[in-house]
């Protein structure tokens, strides 16, 4: 039963998740791809790497997203954790991984991942989402098009309230 | 004013319908009263010690006769008749069902009202000038401003869930009525000497059990990068406000710890970074906000009614409420007119339907249809002709809404208290009433002055007792009601932080004590001095010694 919703083009469906989390005390796994913490990505990533292995870094809403400056090229995945929904870190730590630093990979919400939480989530850049509330990619894709209008710019493409009036 | 395009009404009807979802999820019973609760409170929506309460955003406190109106008709229909005004300029219903909500919701999206981010962690309602457009002292229109930090506001996807609530204020004027410095942002327009429009932007300040004045950030930002500028203190505060404990996770937590040059450091880093020029609004959108605000088609009139000087000659209870509760216009043979709130026994900024539906009629009948709500809990009518006043004032009278009380001893801010707050430790309107109930002589009113009385059920200070002239909190004292008085505060311009006067009072001394430190100051007082001069004058001695003396 896959647990993992990923968000392309405006559409959501259930994704396959081959990767593997990897707690802070847990031993890597010695093949297939794996999400390491951010505390243990330096040390341990390049070994993985050089076995031709994707990896994946994990940041709790404290860690600093300046930190991935230097791995942006080598992460397949930026997994961004919402320790409880309203926690809300992670969406400036999206955005500027969208915005600041250019990064295009899968950026994913994990931790206590609600659907009301969906289009502030996509709007800042997540494209990737463990629900914990049981909800199915239809219901995700409800909420994240509900609104027919936003009016600020954020890390989507969506154009504001201030654009639309021009067009 | 400014309308709600097809764009804003959409919003509105969005999240009327998002709403109605939620409800019908928990009237179900599909998900329970835990999982309901960071939902509704995602719409202003509280379970109170009755009934659910429902604040309803009135945004920068401007109204139209029509919201007005349907205010009124909400109160009547779904509570009991009347609405409860707050100090951040919202309406808050009592009495309301959980059934009930989203088709007030509905109601109030057809006239543009809601009640987003009127609870919750995020950027709530913008406070501005109550007599903005209206008053000659202003360098700018603060409503425009209020209007752009709405839009921006709103739905935030990156500031919808910060360590705290977070709470703006604009102005435009030299003379404070947003209490500008109590708030996490507070805004006020200025000209610089090159005649270029720019924020004095003072960041950190707010109530509740550890207060603090804001401090400035910048001196003078250029008004057209507001939003980016905030969008960068937002950021700062986001990511590195505290989370651990919700008592030390306001913004002026982490302005206090980092001091203001470091947070400075930090805020122009984060802005130097940002894209300016895409956050930001556009200049034709700007154009566009304050077309919705240009100067109304006020009549040329001569700076002086002969109507309605020998009317106020005539009838001195119109006489009273000129002197008190007018207050001057930028255009001549106009009038502010303050509705006061704060009758005699009345809960400090109720208003029942009909009030409600009268001053809507008013508003409509003879101030261009601008009606505003004020940080002190009163109403406004900023347009009236003075030639109109005369009969202003006898419609106000007839409806008990011409008490001539504006700044005075008896126009007190209190919070809900115990009579309907959850967290309440005491009463907080009977005080009110109580004082009320000294001062019963609008002559001795007068003569004391200005006179600023703020009164707190709890340490949260939603009553901003720590700004008050004389402040009072209600305390716990094994199971009994006692408050603390404090001295000196102000929210204004002059803004500063009252001190303690001494050990907390019962219930039954407040008001007596109220009534000594007003004899106190009018004992020592010197020309023409408020209370709050005479205070900052000759110190808190006199006054606790005359409090406490009998206790001795
Ligand atoms: S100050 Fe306390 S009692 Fe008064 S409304 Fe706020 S939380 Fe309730």
């Amino acid at each position: 039963m896959p647990t993992l919703i990923k968000l392309a083009g405006g559409t959501a469906a259930w994704a396959d998740d081959d990767f593997v989390m990897v707690g802070l005390e847990d031993s890597v796994p010695l093949s297939g791809k794996v999400i390491l913490p951010l505390s243990r990505y330096a040390a341990e990533a390049p070994a993985i790497l050089a076995q031709g292995r994707k990896v994946g870094v994990r940041l709790e809403g404290a860690d600093e997203v300046e930190a991935l400056a230097p791995f942006l090229a080598d992460l397949s995945v930026i997994a961004l954790e919402f320790s409880k929904f309203r926690d809300g870190r992670s969406f400036s730590s999206a955005r500027l991984l969208r915005e600041r630093f250019g990064y295009r990979g899968e950026i994913r919400a994990v931790g206590e991942v609600l659907r009301e939480l969906a289009a502030f989530m996509m709007r800042c850049g997540f494209d990737a989402f463990e629900p914990t509330d049981g909800s199915t990619p239809e219901e995700w894709a409800a909420t994240v098009h509900r609104y027919r209008h936003v009016y600020q710019r954020a890390a989507d493409s969506r154009a504001p309230a201030f654009v639309e009036r021009e067009a | 004013m400014y309308l709600y395009d097809e764009i804003d009404r959409d919003m509105l009807a969005d999240r009327a319908s998002e709403f109605r979802g939620q409800v019908a999820r928990r009237l179900s019973g599909e998900i329970t009263e835990d999982q309901f609760k960071p939902l509704r409170l995602m719409n202003g929506l509280y379970l109170q010690l009755h009934a659910y309460m429902l604040r309803v955003s009135v945004p920068y406190g401007s109204l139209s006769p029509v919201q007005l109106r349907a205010l009124a008709a909400v109160s009547r229909k779904y509570d009991k008749g009347y609405g409860h005004f707050t100090t951040r300029t919202n309406i808050q219903f009592h009495w309301i069902k959980l059934k009930d909500t989203p088709d007030i919701l509905d109601e109030l999206a057809t006239v543009g009202l809601h009640a987003i981010q009127t609870s919750g962690n995020c950027i709530r309602n913008i406070t501005a000038d109550p007599y903005a457009g209206a008053t000659a002292d202003e360098v700018d229109d603060p409503r425009v401003w209020s209007e752009v930090l709405r839009q921006w506001s709103t739905f935030h996807p990156e500031f919808s869930f910060l360590p705290r609530k977070f709470k703006f204020a604009v102005t435009a004027s030299p003379k404070d009525r947003t209490a500008a410095k109590a708030h996490d942002i507070g805004l006020v327009l200025r000209r610089n000497r090159d005649g270029v429009l720019g924020f004095e932007v003072m960041v950190g300040g707010g109530m509740g059990r550890t207060p603090h004045i804001a401090s400035t950030i910048r001196e003078h930002l250029p008004a057209d990068h507001l939003l980016s500028y905030v969008e960068a203190v937002l950021r700062v505060y986001n990511r590195h406000g505290r989370r651990d404990n919700m008592y030390k996770a306001r913004i002026k937590i982490l302005v206090a710890s980092l001091g203001i040059d470091e947070f400075r450091r930090q805020v122009d880093a984060v802005w130097a970074l940002i894209e300016q020029g895409e956050i930001d609004l556009p200049p034709s959108e700007l154009a566009r906000i304050r077309a919705a605000f240009a100067p109304l088609n006020f009549e040329s009139l001569p700076a002086i009614s002969p109507t309605f000087e020998a009317e106020r000659a005539n009838n001195p209870a119109l006489a009273r409420f000129a002197r008190n509760n007018l207050r001057p216009h930028k255009q001549p043979g106009y009038a502010i007119v303050e509705v006061s709130l704060k009758a005699p026994g009345a809960t400090p900024g109720d208003a029942t339907a009909e009030q409600m539906e009268l001053i809507a009629d008013l508003g409509e009948r003879y101030s261009l249809g601008d009606v505003r709500v004020t940080h002190a809990q009163n109403l406004v009518l900023p347009h009236v002709k003075l030639d109109d006043l005369p009969a202003v004032h006898a419609a106000l009278a007839a409806a008990k809404l011409a008490t001539p009380n504006i700044d005075l001893v008896t126009d007190i801010i209190a919070c809900p208290g115990l009579d309907y707050c959850a967290l309440a430790n005491a009463r907080a309107i009977s005080v009110a009433q109580d004082i009320g109930e000294k001062f019963t002589s609008p002559d001795k009113a007068e003569l004391i002055g200005e006179l600023k009385i703020k009164i707190s059920g709890c340490i949260n200070a939603c009553g901003h007792h720590h700004v008050g002239h004389i402040g009072i909190l209600g305390v716990d004292k094994k199971g009994e009601e006692f408050y603390q008085l404090t001295l000196g505060g102000s929210g204004a311009e002059d803004a500063s932080l009252g001190e303690m006067l001494g050990p907390a009072l019962a219930y039954d001394r407040v008001a007596g004590a109220v009534e000594t430190l007003v004899d106190t100051y009018l004992s020592v007082r010197v020309g023409d001095e408020r209370f709050l001069d005479t205070f900052r004058r000759v110190g808190v001695a006199p006054f606790k010694e005359a409090v406490y003396a009998d206790a001795h």
